[in-house]
């Protein structure tokens, strides 16, 4: 006698948070019922491996069925269909959308088109992430990407209030969008170091200080694009680099403000003056596109390496950086202050951020 | 033309993309009422439209009011071809027809579409003006308010139980219709639907109207079925219970003022005994007793059988003491056939000189035409010859018996389908009788005169009636009818438990309720019930009686069946658990008349052995009475299912039961022996095991209470009368009681030791877990108010090979115990806590299919009252419980033939006043109208004044209306949660009131697919259909003002699949009582007022977790 029909509906939806993971993670039902027997629950609740498939099976049928909704957060809350507490929804919603951060590190500055899609076995190999689970992040993350796209006002707000999301993982969604958008290079050999966790503190900072919708809420571009003017105010900065006087005037006092109080104050001196070239030149460069993609390359390449090759403690960069970036007030013909300081705000954190093994 | 139905569409959302061009949909809303259709303007390109039409109004007369659904259409403009259809909503206007239900509907609801499912929701608000009508002709009966809950409805109290009220309808199933072959699924399922919807209408109406004539105001129990007769109809059918009710006032508890008359009843003369609770007079009841009658159709012609009266079968369980049996057939006394039982149980008589009418045989049984056969459960006549008892009850049980069977032989049919009474109502139970009769189906030819049906139906109640008077009883109480369909062939069912009404609630004018006050204190509380209402002299059958355990007063069987909820003031030992007996009986297939005699031919052995099934399994249970016993028969293709589900308690009143006993019928041989042993201590610890299970500890053996001469204070007195005036009695009872273990079981072959074994297989419930099929569970009684309501489907296909009765039967019963199984594991995490309500539902869709639903509701409690299951708790339980009722409980049963004489207008009264003196709120909003009466009185009134304008009490209710419906509609459009909306098959919701009855919900609906597979096969379909199904349920209770629905029910869940072509379709009819709740500990915070109330499910929406 083999059941052909088997179902169970409850006028609160019954929701098996353990079977829900298994779920998430991509099992079949096979291998669900595999895992939740070594879990053990047979033995609590004395029961066969038939009533445990019978509720396997239920379970992943209510998903399935949840799944379309939770594409759309705010029409789950407002649906008929399933009867589901408040807090309950909030859980189905916040872990559908969690993501592994070495599947996002993955995909970081992908563009989320078919053709990755199609590469994400190939990501799944690498991280160990099932197919099934990946290809639902992806899908996250893409279904996000086009909801906010042409929004106005700050990404993470936009992500919460369209999903639902906790404020951190709203947060973590908007670094995925931008960096999708950017395009930003971070797969390169060198850059492995860095962790989703990095990059998304980052884009973060990049969104807070740079963007418009940090500026000024209503402004016309998305919230995912740096705006044109800033970027191209920034070549104005190379005035701090081109004109040797004022390199050397910057130098002086640094150096002045440092002395004695970092532990690699002559490899900083010897090198003021590359150091500084590059960090003013990462943002002369962000107006052309192929440029915008080395962004992180150039910082790592160019800033970090030398810094880590010298030994500098991660106290001796924020001091130096701390003085570097205030020190051009006293330059009375550099006439960009603000301009320096929204633009050296972002590349101090992210370089703090990222100065690590 | 008095009623104006108004009709406002305000938006939709989550429409279904129709043009994929743009991904947009151009939305607009046809709104059909009647033969009368507006259209709102198209919204166009969005999937959440914003309509805001105007008022739409239908100038209706009331009776299309009542029969009509108001139909609400969503579709796609397409400016090139025909417009497509997105979805539809069904709204059942009734519930804004009577003064105290609700005054608007408002409210998201789901679009339905019978091949899509639901497509989105739309917004809509309904109201309507109901003119005065006292057109004394009229057909239509507006203001009859309508119950599925089978009790009288918390906030109501009863003035005047009326009695059985039915009708049935039938028409022409559009499915079978020629045109159905050119039509696409989707209109033909609406045609159904829509026609089913109409036809409820009509027949609620058309109750309705009976209850007016009546002179009730409602109908409680309202149970309305639908026979898919296929080819032959379609039969929409409904019983109830008509009754008076008076809405109680919050604040006054006013004094029954109606049964006044009665009250001053002189005391009997034969009523010697001061002691109230040493009367036994009262008709003395036998326990368990079902009397069943086969009418398997005789005559084949087309226009279906008459009844079948020569079949008569006897097979007669009596599980007994060992030894002699005797049987005593009262009703066809030359009836010596043997039934099957026969070979497991005999009994023995001790002590009594009656010679035994036959000896047990163990032939097989032998079929017999012969006279009427009433079967029934043959008691053990240990006892019998006595007597004695009846000697002093005698003559006064004939009296009262001659009283209330006067008053209630006035009506046809003195049925009752409420399972739950006032305490005090029932004097005695007599036991199960039930009826079935084999029908072949005929084509209806004028559906206006469904005359066969009703005689059908006629003939089946009036052997019920006859039954019940074979019982001793004057009443059926807990009454319900069941048909079974498989393609021509149809099973009529009936059953019931015969009863004793008090005759103090029978307003008699003849006899002037002079028995009144003895009766009432005739009935010791707690065992009364439990008491024969038969002579003993004259017993319907052999039973075995001892005296009353709890009061020594009155014979009691030692067995009790019923179909009725556990009597409130019933005393319990221990728990009870849920009892099922499951059949399979193979049957050849064949066509018409033949296939109706073969199945006409097996129903009694089936009847049979589901008996003994249950009897031993109440008997493992240590168990000695069964309550809300339900027995389905279903008939397939190539078999017929049998499936008893019931409730098993200990009832404190009737004797401990025996054990049971394995005899071998190879005395000789020593392994078999051995074999036998085993059997045996395996049955006798499973006993012991289930004993301390359910905590059935009963005080102590009775024969040592009897012997002793000094018995507990409290029934001392009582005991000493006894003891000295039936001294001889006792003496045989004692005797008897020494045999009482005598329950044989006697194993001859293989067939009776798959009975023990299958005895066996059947596992209690994990620990935490209870169940039980009845509206409460015995000594549980600390719910939280959690809860959790649910159905769960199987389909399962039989092997095609070896089909015998053995294999089915097995597999047959582990589908339900994996069915049961699967339930407690999905709910563990509610532990500790009891699936109340549980109720199966057999199918056989196909040749080797079996579908079975089962709905419950899992209600937690706290485990650690519950561990000590102190007496405090369950005393004050029911002090509460008593006094709850003892508003409900004091009215007269309407049995007179004055009407004036019974009319209630005193309480009406008193309820305005009550009303009045409630500060700020207008009396007509509490109550709208506190009764029928003053709702006529106010209706002439205004007419009087020649007024034309709709009753003060809609004008009054209406600004409240509005305001809740602005209250409700702001958060429903922005991003507010959906208001949660409780089910529960009980009639109440645990650590909550009930403060409004809000309507019946009574809806069906069809879902076809074409593209099973890609649904995720039947499963997916039926789980996904099931879910909307709850969904739309839920939205109407909201859009009433609603947050519950209690009583609720799922009547039908038919099935058909067809694999090969990717098809499936399913039809649901469900129903219930949407009502409005208030948290207890709410309650003891807000005031007592109205408004506050009615704004509760907005408030506590969000809160409450289901």
């Amino acid at each position: 006698m083999t059941s052909d029909l088997d179902i169970f509906v409850g006028n609160t939806t019954l929701i098996d948070e353990e079977v829900y993971q298994l779920w998430l993670d991509g099992h079949s039902v096979a291998e669900a019922v595999a895992r939740r027997l070594r879990g053990g629950v047979l033995e609590r609740a004395g029961t066969s491996v038939a009533v445990l498939q019978s509720d396997t099976r239920d379970h992943y049928r209510t998903f399935q069925m949840l799944e379309r909704l939770l594409h759309a957060p705010p029409r789950l809350l407002q649906q008929l269909l399933f009867q589901i507490p408040p807090s309950r929804q909030a859980m189905l919603v916040q872990r559908y959308y969690a993501f592994e951060e070495s599947f996002a590190r993955e995909l970081l500055g992908k563009k989320l088109s078919k053709g990755t899609k199609k590469d994400l076995d190939e990501i799944s190999a690498r991280t160990g992430v099932s197919i099934k689970s990946c290809r639902r992040q992806f899908d996250n993350f893409k279904r996000v990407f086009k909801a906010v796209e042409e929004l106005r006002g700050p990404l993470a707000d936009n992500i919460q209030q369209l999903f639902l999301l906790p404020p951190p993982l709203a947060r973590d969604y908007a670094a995925v969008v931008f960096f999708a958008n950017s395009r930003f290079e971070t797969g390169k050999r060198r850059l492995q170091f860095l962790t989703f966790g990095d990059f998304a503190a980052c884009a973060q900072h990049m969104m807070l200080h740079w963007t418009q919708g940090a500026l000024a809420p209503e402004a016309a571009e998305p919230d995912g694009d740096v705006p044109k003017s800033f970027l191209q105010d920034l070549k104005e900065l190379k005035v701090l680099v081109a004109d040797k006087d004022l390199l050397d005037l910057h130098k002086s006092l640094v150096c002045t403000a440092l002395r004695g109080k970092i532990s690699v104050y002559n490899e900083m001196e010897a090198n003021f003056k590359p150091l500084s070239r590059a960090l003013v030149n990462v943002g002369g460069k962000l107006t052309h596109a192929r440029d915008v993609r080395d962004f992180f390359v150039d910082l790592v390449e160019k800033v970090i390496e030398p810094c880590r090759s010298d030994k500098w403690s991660p106290a001796d960069l924020r001091l130096f950086l701390g003085h570097y970036t205030a020190a051009p007030r006293a330059l009375p013909a550099f006439r960009h202050q603000a301009l320096w300081e929204r633009y050296m705000a972002v590349i101090t954190a992210c370089l703090l951020r990222m100065y690590h093994d | 033309m008095p009623g104006k139905l108004k009709v406002k569409i305000v938006a939709g959302r989550h429409l279904p993309v129709m043009d994929r061009a743009s991904d947009l949909t151009d939305a607009f809303v046809e709104v059909k009422f009647g033969n009368t259709t507006f259209k709102t303007d198209v919204y166009p390109k969005s999937l959440n439209p914003q309509w805001n039409s105007e008022w739409f109004k239908f100038e209706v007369d009331d009776e299309e009011l009542q029969d009509e659904p108001l139909q609400i259409t969503v579709l796609d403009h397409d400016t090139y071809s025909a417009n497509d259809a997105i979805g539809k909503v069904y709204i059942d206007i009734d519930p804004l027809l009577y003064s105290e239900a609700a005054t608007v509907i408002s409210g998201w609801f789901p679009i339905y579409d019978t091949i899509h499912g639901i497509r989105g929701e739309i917004n809509v608000v309904v109201k309507v003006d109901l003119f005065n009508d006292l057109n004394r002709f009229r057909q239509s009966s507006c203001g009859v308010k309508f119950f599925c809950t089978t009790s009288i409805p918390k906030c109501y109290r009863a003035v005047i139980i009326h009695g059985f009220v039915e009708e049935l309808v039938v028409n022409e199933d559009p499915e079978y219709q020629w045109i159905d072959r050119i039509r696409t699924p989707r209109a033909s399922n609406e045609a159904r639907q829509r026609l089913i919807s109409l036809m409820s209408g009509e027949l609620q109406r058309k109750i309705g109207l009976k209850v007016l004539e009546m002179r009730g105001n409602a109908v409680v129990g309202y149970l309305q079925c639908f026979d898919l007769e296929g080819e032959s109809g379609l039969v929409v059918r409904a019983i109830g219970t008509a009754c008076t009710l008076d809405k109680l006032s919050n604040t006054s508890a006013f004094l029954p003022a109606c049964n006044s008359p009665s009250k001053e009843m002189k005391e009997i003369p034969f009523n010697e005994d001061p002691n109230p609770n040493t009367h036994s007079s009262g008709p003395s009841t036998p326990l368990k007793n079902q009397t069943y009658s086969f009418s398997p159709s005789k005559s084949y012609s087309r226009q279906s059988s008459s009844s079948d009266t020569d079949l008569s079968l006897t097979p007669k369980t009596a599980p007994s003491p060992q030894g002699p049996r005797i049987f005593l057939f009262p009703s066809s006394p030359t009836l010596s056939c043997d039934s099957p039982h026969l070979k497991k149980s005999c009994l023995l008589l001790s002590g009594s000189s009656l010679n035994p009418l036959h000896s047990s045989h163990v032939s097989p049984v032998v079929l017999r035409k012969s006279v009427s056969f009433t079967e029934e459960l043959l008691l053990a006549a240990s006892g019998m010859g006595s007597g004695s008892a009846g000697k002093e009850g005698g003559p006064f049980k004939t009296l009262l018996r001659q009283q209330t069977q006067s008053a209630l032989e006035q009506r046809e049919f003195p049925f009752f389908t409420l399972t739950t009474f006032p305490p005090g109502f029932l004097v005695h139970v007599g036991g199960v009788v039930s009826a079935r009769s084999v029908k072949l189906l005929d084509r209806i030819h004028n559906p206006d005169e469904p005359e066969t049906r009703d005689a059908w139906w006629a003939e089946i109640r009036q052997e019920i009636k006859s039954h019940a008077k074979a019982l001793g009883c004057h009443a059926v109480v807990g009454y319900s009818e069941s048909t079974s369909i498989c393609e021509e062939v149809c099973i009529l069912s009936a059953s019931g438990t015969a009863a004793v009404l008090n005759p103090r609630f029978l307003q008699d004018g003849t006899m002037e309720g002079c028995l009144e006050q003895r009766i009432e204190e005739a009935s010791p509380p707690g065992c009364g019930f439990c008491h024969i209402p038969y002579d003993e002299l004259n017993m319907p059958f052999p039973a075995h009686l001892t005296y009353c355990y709890n009061c020594r007063k009155q014979k009691v069987p030692d067995v009790l069946f019923t179909t009725i909820d556990l009597p409130v003031e019933a005393i319990v030992i221990g728990k009870g658990c849920l009892i099922q007996a499951r059949l399979c009986r193979l049957k050849k297939k064949a066509q018409a008349e033949a296939n109706a005699t073969s199945i006409s031919n097996l129903l009694p052995f089936m009847e049979y052995e589901v008996h003994t099934q249950l009897m031993n399994k109440l008997k493992l249970r240590g168990m000695n009475a069964l309550f809300g016993l339900r027995i389905q028969i279903t008939v397939g293709e190539n078999m017929l299912m049998g499936l008893a589900s019931a409730t098993g308690v200990y009832l404190a009143a009737l004797p401990t039961p025996g054990g049971i006993q394995i005899a071998g019928k190879t005395p000789n041989d020593g392994t078999y022996e051995q074999h036998i042993s085993h059997m045996q201590k395996k049955i006798n610890d499973t006993i012991a095991k289930n004993k301390e299970l359910y905590e059935i500890n009963p005080p102590e053996l009775p024969e040592e209470i009897i012997g002793s001469p000094i018995p507990e204070p409290r029934q001392r007195s009582r005991l000493l009368r006894s003891q000295s005036e039936s001294s001889d009695e006792v003496t045989e009872l004692d005797l008897s009681h020494g045999k009482k273990d005598a329950f044989v079981l006697e194993i001859d072959d293989t067939d009776a030791m798959e009975d023990v074994h299958s005895l066996l297989t059947d596992v209690p419930p994990p620990s935490g877990f209870y169940s039980c099929n009845t509206e409460i569970m015995p000594g549980i009684n600390n719910w939280t108010p959690e809860i959790q309501m649910f159905t769960a489907v199987r389909v399962s296909r039989l092997s095609n090979i070896n089909l015998t009765n053995q294999t089915l039967n097995k597999n047959f019963n582990d589908l339900c115990e994996n069915l049961l199984k699967s339930l407690y594991f999905k709910l563990r995490s509610m532990v500790p806590c009891c699936l109340c309500h549980v109720n199966f539902t057999v199918a056989l869709p196909e040749d080797e299919l079996v579908q079975i639903a089962v709905t419950a509701v899992a209600i937690t409690f706290d485990k650690n009252q519950a561990l000590q299951a102190n007496k405090a708790p369950t005393e004050k339980s029911q002090q509460r419980a008593s006094t709850d009722n003892e508003d409900q409980l004091q009215f007269p049963l309407e049995l007179c033939s004055d009407p004036l004489a019974s009319q209630p207008f005193p309480p009406a009264k008193e309820v305005l006043e009550g009303a009045s003196s409630h500060t700020g709120i207008p009396a007509a909003q509490r109550d709208r109208c506190n009764s029928w009466i003053e709702l006529i009185k106010l209706k002439a009134q205004t007419i009087r004044r020649g007024s034309i304008k709709t009753t003060a009490s809609l004008d009054k209710a209406s600004p409240l209306a509005e305001g809740y419906l602005r209250h409700r509609s702001v958060p429903s459009c922005t991003n507010s949660t959906v208001s949660v909306v409780k089910m529960t098959p009980l009639s109440f919701l645990p650590g909550a009131k009930i403060t409004k009855y809000l309507g019946i919900i009574n809806m069906f609906f069809i879902r076809e697919t074409t593209s099973l597979r890609e649904e995720g096969g039947v499963s997916g379909f039926l789980h996904a259909f099931i879910a909307e199904v709850f969904a739309m349920v839920r939205a109407h209770v909201a859009a009433l003002g609603g947050n519950a629905v209690v009583s609720y029910i799922m009547k039908q869940c038919v099935f058909m699949e067809n694999p090969n072509k990717n098809q499936a379709q399913c039809l649901i009819n469900v129903s219930g009582d949407a009502v409005i709740f208030v948290r207890e500990s709410e309650l003891e915070m807000l005031p007592v007022q109205p408004s506050t109330v009615v704004s509760q499910p907005t408030s506590s929406g969000g809160d409450v977790t289901t």
